[in-house]
């Protein structure tokens, strides 16, 4: 693996008095897949907000590109290339899927054509749809154009909230292989997922986090096997 | 054919108010579209549009004042949501609606010591204030200016908004600051864009609006600001259309029943005047009220998308 894309040290998030991460410190390695497993309330959402800049982290340091964006504004952040795909998908209903498209290159000044064709490809159903309103979607088809949408700013990171939630398991299983498809393309990704198994069986590096501290570490596949993994996350 | 030649003055004067109702309707509608706030200095906004042409006009050629006057009142529309409503962005709603209030009042306690509570001559602008005849109807230049106008430039705002890119991001901002904010929008430009937008068809509308009316007082802001305000609502708050449609509703029912105790003298239905005049006002607000009693979302109000 190469260089590191992207250090969270000792990172403490807290709202109105309440912690939700306590000092978290990982790194992520550019062209990797790496996934935060927990459960709910665990500290996840909360590490990738405040990567974005959505959340203030309370302490601790956020290099991206061998650059700190602690506490940046979320549009300097995302003009650096780290995107996140939201948590419960939050496509606006009101534009169209090719809108949608478009306003995910906002920033950029450039031709489309080209990645729009790309997300097109990854995704074939948004093409049929268009022009339908991003409202009018199914939960899969809005994940799909969420996906897409994230895609259109050309990240060099990019975060997905739950990526599975609330989707049948046939269609959490496609967008999983498109994860691998993009990650293809010299996109790094950081995904969390209360869904474990399918998380870590995509992952190069996984992490366990367990209210707001990472208790386990390891690859994907030696999370898999770790007892204390399955017994909390797998279920088996 | 008698009643159409003693309706029409009416119905011109009501189409001509209705199309200045709707220019300061749609700053409500928009800024209530993308912040949620009922901005109650719009009102004021539009007097002060009419106080600066008074004043600049008095040195200023009127092609210089016309332009420099919608300038002026676009900086203060952007001002004032930098100043008052921008810091309070995070706080719950109830504050900025009262930060409104309170920038409403100052704007016209300014104007009143401005002013001195006087009321103030507005400048005659040529060509507009020219009188025509029209259908044996005279009126000024002006009432058919504005429905013309009024159409052009709402026209014009909704291309904008289907078809620009910056119309993408209010669009897009309307409905979601967070994830907008993910795609890189700056979410502080859009809600400025938007400020700009409402106060430069304010300051369009004040032009149409002192040229048919006596002068500018401080408070001359606060009838037709509420009434564009009822327009916005009745048309469903935050959508354009409405707000237009709404707002020329208001305009030719006011204007009728103005006409009322003529009209009904004249065809005999009653002996004398009744003073029906007196409900044009009365007329708008009972329909604020209906309409929040029977239809709270309005003619066009945000409806929820539908799966197919």
């Amino acid at each position: 693996m190469s260089g590191v894309i992207l250090s969270i040290k000792d990172l403490q998030v807290s709202y109105g008095g309440i912690e939700a991460v306590k000092g978290v410190s990982f790194d992520v390695h550019e062209g990797e897949i790496v996934t935060l497993i927990g459960a709910n309330g665990a500290g996840k959402s909360s590490t990738l907000r405040s990567i974005v800049g959505l959340v203030r982290p309370r302490a601790g340091q956020i290099v991206f590109d061998g650059e700190d964006i602690t506490g940046q504004d979320t549009t300097n952040i995302v003009k650096k290339g780290i995107t996140l795909v939201p948590e419960g998908r939050r496509i606006f209903p009101d534009l169209t899927v090719l809108e949608n498209l478009k306003v995910g290159a906002y920033m950029r000044r450039d031709r489309l054509d080209e990645d729009i064709e790309w997300v097109y490809s990854l995704f074939p159903r948004l093409r049929e749809r268009s022009w339908q309103a991003g409202g009018t979607l199914s939960g899969g088809e809005q994940q799909m154009l969420a996906v897409g949408r994230a895609l259109m700013s050309r990240p060099k990171l990019l975060m997905m909230d739950e990526p599975s939630l609330g989707l049948a398991p046939i269609i959490v299983r496609d967008i999983f292989s498109i994860i691998n498809e993009i990650r293809k393309r010299g996109v790094t990704i950081l995904l969390i997922e209360q869904n474990a198994n399918m998380a870590l069986q995509t992952a190069d590096t996984g992490y366990v986090l367990e209210t707001g501290r990472i208790t386990i570490s390891g690859t994907g596949a030696e999370l898999l096997s770790n007892e204390a993994v399955q017994a909390a996350y797998l279920g088996t | 054919m008698e009643l159409f030649d003693k309706l029409l003055p009416y119905l011109l004067s009501g189409i001509s108010v209705g199309g200045q109702y709707a220019l300061i309707a749609v700053g409500y509608t928009m800024v209530y579209g993308i912040l949620r706030l009922i901005n109650f200095a719009h009102g004021d906004v539009f007097m002060v549009a009419g106080l600066m042409m008074v004043y600049v006009s008095t040195w200023a050629p009127l092609y210089v004042a016309i332009p420099l006057v919608i300038l002026l009142t676009v900086l203060l529309g952007f001002v004032i949501e930098r100043v008052a409503y921008k810091p309070l962005r995070r706080a719950p709603r109830m504050s900025v609606m009262i930060s409104a209030i309170g920038v409403s009042y100052l704007l016209q306690n300014l104007a009143l010591y401005v002013t001195g509570g006087l009321n103030k001559n507005y400048p005659t602008i040529p060509w507009i204030s020219d009188t025509v005849s029209v259908f044996g109807a005279t009126t000024k230049m002006v009432t058919l200016v504005t429905p013309v106008l009024t159409f052009l430039l709402v026209v014009l705002l909704v291309q904008l908004i289907n078809h620009t890119k910056i119309g993408m991001a209010m669009r897009a901002v309307a409905r979601d600051f967070e994830t907008s904010s993910l795609m890189g929008i700056k979410i502080n430009n859009v809600i400025s864009i938007t400020f700009i937008i409402g106060s430069f068809l304010a300051a369009i509308g004040s032009m149409l609006f002192f040229t048919n009316y006596p002068g500018v007082t401080p408070t001359v802001g606060a009838m037709p600001g509420l009434k564009a305000f009822v327009a916005a609502v009745f048309g469903g708050i935050g959508s354009i259309p409405g707000a237009v449609i709404g707002a020329f509703i208001i305009g030719i029912c006011e204007n009728i029943i103005k006409g009322l105790d003529t009209l009904l003298t004249t065809f005999g239905v009653i002996q004398q005047p009744l003073g029906l005049s007196t409900f044009a006002d009365a007329f708008t607000f009972v329909l604020l009220i209906v309409i929040l009693v029977f239809k709270p979302t309005g003619l066009f109000g945000e409806k929820a998308t539908d799966k197919v």
